[in-house]
């Protein structure tokens, strides 16, 4: 999550969901929380009945809309013209928080003379390279007064979200400022310039609300944010998957920190994440651009040719990162273990060096040319999860081998003899090996959730049959790998050879009921969990923290913003349940990376002494007595760090953070209004209209995001902006009952009968004016594809005045596909592929289409049959009147 | 002795054992003005009872595709789409998780001929599976359609407000997993009370449109241990305005038929009293 | 409150299975457990009897979800306990038209196999002077769904170990 990364330091939310009680205001955007998370939901139900203000601004009227007592409804793909709105109405009516904006933020920085915003250049800021279609930091001048490009920015091809990118590096921690902000050229007058235009008349001319209804939003934040008062933003892929998803969040974060309500009490930045452990698999990443704890894989562009290099050029100098040496250190004893010694550089020549944008779509796109030859698919179903996911199905028809590990036949299982298309088996090469997996109470282990929270799940009873977990698969294919590769002398080898491989477990497993495991050679989940919390090498034990770590070979740590997760032998700390009465924020139910801090950047809750901004909103503060902050969360801070504190001359690290700068992981230790670095499409977010839009933007020139990356191939066709065929906006949507494209919801009876068919909603307007009736079969189609599904026609969905003339939205829900008891439709059959240029994130939320009454033909896939149930299995050990009602013969 | 399992079945029915200790009565408080219609009652009553899916029928029904309780469906979440702005609100979806009312004086119970039906310990309306034979007169003497027969066992099944899990001090399951407390489960003189200071509640807030249905008893029926608050006429929910007791309709019909036997003696003793002449 | 006389227990006529009725879960094995649907990460309770899953409910020590559960979170016993599940591997040869049922070893060395063939065929030491080091014809996809632990490994065997690049999961941003 660049958007918060490059804002405030870390790309992950900012508090946690039980603080969402305590706001009093919270604006919902690009999430549809009551549907997507129920449960979180029930914090922001608490902030209502204490009193709070719900707000929803959201393309169609969903569950969630009808639990806030504001709905705006606006154009999909409009969202920074919304904020960029809000933040102009903050400036204009000065109602920023004045003394948390000077101290905690770079709004008083000055930026070097060389910058040139949106406002001068149509839309684009200044160093577009039009051949390359990318921004050239050299001559962009986006940087802070005095500095040059930052040495740790990254050529375009990596997609990273490592923390060297999005905090940039500093030769002068504390920039030139103006604390008067009469500089013309300090952020804060940037930022005012920038947004000049986004009044809230163009606000609704753009997202197609009414000025009133905007302008109530606005009144509501800025009266619901201050000293007193906070205000929270929750959002979810309703923001990320846009061509400009970084930019939008970055825009939140801006609205959030002029209204001081980043690292307080019922503030925030709540991003509302999809899977269980969506969160911990990018902390300890299947990304192909990442080390585990967001160590940037090192790359052939860059001077990454030995460790020396590498931690020289990404390493930053000032705040928390200059530490990266131990963490990269650490990391590769723990993969090497003996093997990785200070003469052969701790093995760091068996990392892989990236030439290239391996990320999924680019992969898929290579797969598609034949180019890949056998694919891995670990619970995911690109067949009809993915964007284009026809794309997908075509790219994966073209492998020379796939495994798949899943606990149905879903869409990427069957796609070789079935699928709308229509397949012939007979021409697919691939040779398919279906693993069937254990599901969550079959296996132990920890998932991270939204609020950066790890959580162990025990292990309940052995899987049948031959279901095994993924880490059971893995470390058995590791170990049968390494008997193949056994007595190679290879160089490129001997990484694979030296990997530390002892997951074994020591004695018997047992089952929780007392019974002996089925499956004595599985590995324990506990020793990967040790390792990942880190050991010092020399006698094995296990590191209290990320600060115990070094440089020297004397630790190895598998993770290290996981480390203390694991801090004693017989400790874990992710298996703790303890609840504290006393305190909400409960310290001892699991562990929170960083080091159990629940809320990130929470010294900012009080003021530059220290002292809590209010009585009503304390958190954290210094305890002058003890010399120490104290509160009722561990502080994101150095605990005996003094308000007072300021660093002396050429201060490096930690040392070079002023007692009263609260965004540690920053070189200066602000947030950042404006971004001199980190986002590869702008300083500030800047209005652009999504890929395929049947608006003109009206702001600039410029009509969408100049550097995305449009992957203009045969399949993936796209239409040109304002296309007559093609006039109405399309969004995707997620109901409460399903989950996803299907996987885990639609082989399940009691989720089916719930929403058991594919539909469409759309506006009574529109359904009129294509002679759609409700109920009825309408057709969507585009360049890419056509799919069908039944119409629901309801006034939850309005037609739009969009500058001055109506246009039509649908909502798509994309849970669907081929393979299933309810089969339908998918709504990525229409979604196309490209990708921004900060995490090759595809445009989901926003595309064209047309409808029209009728079926598609073609689409005659069978469900599966409904499974039979109740299983009729009575439940052991218990007589006939403790047997389920249903059961009862 | 090796008697047969079902044989020993069949006698247990006859064999009369010691009722339970009386419980303090129990209850459901559905506030209406909490649902965020997830309908996760509906699936961890399923999940509890290990009832079947009732098939896959696409309603259009805004997101109600359940549609009504039925006898493997005991809770039933229904959508209101009211978003023309008209009838004096602001456009608004709303949504309440229906059950089986446990009416405190129950027409099933009173229709039930086996004596299946009985309030148990805790005051809930309760179908005794091992007596129920199928005869249905409960299914039509409900009034609000909760009780329904099954095609498989042919028995009459609804919700059982989880007697078996309050025997153990367990709240039943809807009630357990409801996130945001729109379904309270506890002693029912407590919910009353709990309910009547959130309507009072909502009512200063400016939502004078929040009332309780079914809280009390009306001159025409009993008061509901399981009760609602809602936002909107009753018949808006597919509730009855006004539920009646069939039982009320025999009272006229009693009169009736005494009065039509009365009359038919008078005009017989008429006409044989004229014949003398 | 006291019931009227003919709502009382003691005039009730109770059945041998309504006296003696109980909740299956008693003297079950009570397991935590996290929630494998979505992000918000509800706690669970699993209850085991007789090695078997009968009842998966929401834990109410939780902070997060104190009990509750969305459909989807009480849904997870239908999940894992579900007769579309497939429990024996599946293999399907190139061009066939059916699946077949193979022994799991022999499907784990047989993937195995494939994995050595197409990275010892595919592996890039260097290129033009430049280390490379690298696999980018194997592909891994997924993990958001997973443990951390399972993660870890899959990052640790294919990038560290086998030198494999495209390894990407659900997340984006």
């Amino acid at each position: 999550m660049p958007g918060l990364g490059t804002t405030m330091g870390r790309g992950a939310a900012t508090s946690f969901q039980e603080d969402l009680r305590n706001s009093d205001c919270i604006l919902i955007m690009g999430s549809n929380m009551a549907e997507a998370h129920p449960v979180g939901f029930r914090f922001p139900m608490k902030a209502r009945e204490r009193g709070a203000q719900l707000i929803h601004v959201d393309p169609h009227f969903t569950r969630t809309s009808a639990m806030c007592q504001q709905y705006v409804p606006i154009r999909t793909g409009s969202d920074i013209a919304f904020l960029g709105g809000l933040i102009r109405y903050v400036l204009d009516n000065d109602r920023w928080f004045r003394e948390y904006v000077l101290a905690y933020t770079n709004a008083a920085t000055i930026i070097n003379e060389e910058f040139q915003d949106a406002e001068d250049l149509e839309g684009m800021f200044s160093g577009f390279d039009t051949k390359t279609k990318a921004y050239d930091y050299k001559k962009a001048g986006w940087s802070y007064e005095g500095e040059e490009v930052a040495k740790s920015e990254p050529p375009p091809e990596i997609k990273t979200e490592s923390f060297s990118q999005r905090l940039a590096s500093l030769r002068n921690p504390t920039p030139p400022s103006d604390p008067e902000l009469k500089h013309p050229r300090c952020v804060m007058n940037i930022v005012r310039r920038h947004y000049e235009r986004y009044t809230p008349e163009m606000v609704a001319a753009t997202c197609g609300c009414s000025v009133e209804e905007f302008l109530r939003v606005a009144e509501t934040l800025c009266a619901n944010s201050g000293r007193e008062r906070t205000s929270a933003i929750v959002y979810a892929v309703g923001w990320t998957q846009h061509s400009v998803g970084v930019q939008i969040i970055r825009a939140a974060g801006i609205l959030q920190l002029l209204l001081g309500n980043i690292g307080r009490p019922g503030g925030g930045i709540m991003a509302m994440r999809g899977h269980a452990s969506i969160q911990g698999s990018t902390d300890v990443p299947t990304l192909y651009d990442l080390l585990p704890g967001y160590i940037p894989q090192p790359a052939v562009m860059r001077d990454h040719a030995d460790l020396h290099g590498y931690l020289e050029q990404e390493k930053v100098t000032h705040g928390y990162w200059a530490n990266l040496p131990k963490f990269m250190v650490s990391l590769l004893k723990a993969w090497y273990g003996p093997a990785a010694t200070k003469d052969n550089d701790f093995g760091y020549s068996w990392i892989p060096r990236l030439d290239n944008n391996y990320s999924q779509l680019p992969t898929f796109l290579r797969m598609a040319e034949g180019k890949v030859r056998g694919l891995f698919l670990f619970g995911q179903n690109p067949a009809a999860g993915a964007p284009n996911a026809k794309l997908h199905r075509a790219a994966m028809r073209q492998l020379d081998w796939l495994v798949v590990r899943d606990w149905f036949e879903i869409e990427s299982a069957c796609y070789w003899y079935k699928g709308p298309e229509g397949v012939d088996p007979k021409t697919v090469p691939t040779e398919i090996f279906f693993m069937p997996a254990a599901s969550s109470p079959e296996k132990d282990g920890t998932l991270t959730n939204t609020q950066r929270l790890l959580q162990w799940h025990d292990k309940a009873i052995d899987p049948t049959g031959d279901c095994r977990s993924d880490l059971g698969f893995l470390f058995d294919l590791g170990k049968r790998l390494k008997a193949l590769y056994a007595g190679s002398d290879k160089a490129r080898d001997q990484g694979l050879l030296n990997l530390t491989w002892d997951y074994g477990f020591d004695s018997p497993p047992m089952l929780p009921d007392g019974r002996p495991s089925r499956l004595p050679d599985e590995p324990d989940a506990e020793k990967v969990l040790r390792e990942i919390n880190g050991y010092t090498v020399a006698d094995n034990r296990q590191v209290k923290g990320f600060s115990e770590l070094k440089d020297d070979g004397s630790t190895a740590c598998g993770c290290w913003i996981y480390s203390g997760v694991y801090p004693a032998p017989g400790y874990n700390r992710a298996r703790e349940r303890k609840r504290n009465p006393d305190n909400y924020t409960s310290p001892n139910w699991g562990f929170a990376w960083p080091h159990n801090r629940r809320m990130m950047y929470n010294r900012a809750s009080a003021d530059p002494e220290g002292r809590p901004w209010s009585e009503r909103k304390k958190y954290i503060w210094w305890d002058e007595a003890a010399k120490r902050w104290t509160g009722v969360d561990e502080p994101d801070f150095e605990p005996d760090k003094a308000p007072s504190y300021r660093p002396p001359e050429g201060a490096t690290g930690m040392a070079s953070i002023a007692g009263n700068s609260p965004f540690i992981m920053k070189p200066d230790g602000k947030g950042w209004l404006y971004a001199p670095a980190g986002t590869k499409d702008g300083p500030l977010p800047t209005h652009y209209e999504p890929i395929e839009s049947p608006v003109a933007n009206l702001l600039y020139r410029q009509q969408e995001n100049p550097t995305i990356e449009r992957y203009d191939v045969p399949m993936n066709a796209k239409s040109a902006p304002l296309d007559p065929e093609y006039p109405i906006v399309a969004t995707t949507f997620r109901l409460t009952e399903h989950y996803l494209s299907g996987p885990m919801s639609r082989f399940n009876s009691w989720l089916n009968e719930l929403q058991p068919a594919m539909f469409i909603e759309l506006s009574p307007e529109l359904a009129a004016e294509r002679g759609i009736e409700h109920g009825g079969w309408l057709v969507a189609w585009n360049k890419r594809g056509a799919i069908e599904a039944r119409a629901m026609v309801t006034r939850r969905v309005r037609p739009l005045q969009v500058d001055g003339r109506t246009v039509h939205q649908i909502a798509i829900p994309f849970h669907w596909g081929f393979a299933g008891e309810v089969v339908g439709s998918s709504a990525n059959d229409l979604t196309s592929i490209v990708a921004d240029a900060n995490v090759s994130m595809h445009e989901a939320k926003a595309f064209v289409v047309n409808v029209r009454p009728g079926r598609v033909e073609d689409f005659k896939d069978l469900p599966l049959r409904a499974a039979p149930w109740p299983t009729y299995r009575a439940a052991p050990d218990a007589p006939r009147s403790a047997q389920p009602e249903g059961q009862e013969d | 002795m090796n008697a047969n399992p079902f044989t020993l079945e069949m006698l247990d029915v006859w064999k009369r054992p010691e009722p339970p200790k009386q419980q303090v009565e129990t209850g459901f408080f559905t506030d209406t003005t909490l649902c965020i219609g997830c309908k996760a009652c509906e699936v961890a009553c399923k999940q509890w009872n290990q009832l079947p899916g009732d098939g896959f029928h696409w309603t259009g029904n805004s997101y109600d595709n359940t549609s009504a309780l039925s006898a493997t469906t005991w809770r039933h979440v229904a959508f209101v789409e009211q978003m023309d702005g008209t009838g004096g609100h602001v456009p608004r979806w709303l949504m309440m998780s229906d059950v089986c009312k446990h009416c405190v004086q129950a027409p099933c119970q009173e229709a039930c001929p086996t004596g299946s039906l009985i309030y148990n310990e805790f005051g809930n309306v309760y179908v005794q599976q091992d007596i129920c034979n199928g005869c249905a007169y409960c299914v039509v003497a409900c009034p609000f359609g909760v009780l329904d027969r099954n095609h498989q066992d042919g028995k009459a099944h609804k919700c059982t407000l989880c007697y078996d899990r309050q025997k153990d001090g367990m709240t039943p399951a809807c009630a357990k997993s409801c996130p945001t407390a729109s379904i309270q489960f506890g002693p029912v003189e407590e919910l009353r009370e709990r309910a009547r200071k959130r309507v009072e509640e909502l009512q200063a807030r400016g939502e004078t449109d929040a009332y309780l249905y079914g809280a009390e008893a009306t001159e025409e029926y009993s008061a509901l241990n399981s009760f609602f608050l809602l936002k909107d006429k009753p018949t808006v929910y597919n509730l009855p305005e006004a539920p009646k007791r069939p039982v009320d309709n025999l009272k006229t019909n009693y009169l009736v038929s005494f009065a039509t036997a009365v009359g038919l003696t008078v005009l017989s003793a008429l006409c044989f009293s004229r014949g003398k002449k | 409150m006291e019931p009227t006389p003919a709502r009382a227990a003691a005039s009730q006529t109770f059945s041998p299975n309504s006296t003696a009725k109980g909740p299956r879960t008693r003297g079950a094995t009570v397991v935590p457990s996290v929630c494998p649907y979505c992000a918000v990460g509800c706690g669970q309770h699993i209850y085991v009897k007789d090695g078997r899953v009968i009842d998966i409910e929401g834990n109410p020590d939780s902070p997060i979800n104190e009990g509750t559960l969305c459909p989807k979170g009480a849904n997870t016993f239908q999940l894992s306990v579900n007769p579309h599940r497939i429990t024996q591997v599946l293999y399907r040869a190139p061009y066939s038209e059916r699946w077949e049922h193979k022994p799991l070893d022999w499907a784990v060395s047989r993937i195995a196999e494939r994995v050595k063939e197409t990275r010892d065929r595919d592996f890039i030491e260097e290129r033009e002077g430049t280390v490379m080091n690298h696999l980018t014809t194997i592909a891994s996809l997924g993990g958001a769904t997973m443990d951390n632990e399972e993660n870890y490994l899959i990052k640790k065997l294919f990038n560290g170990g086998l030198g494999i690049l495209p390894i990407e999961n659900q997340a984006r941003i």
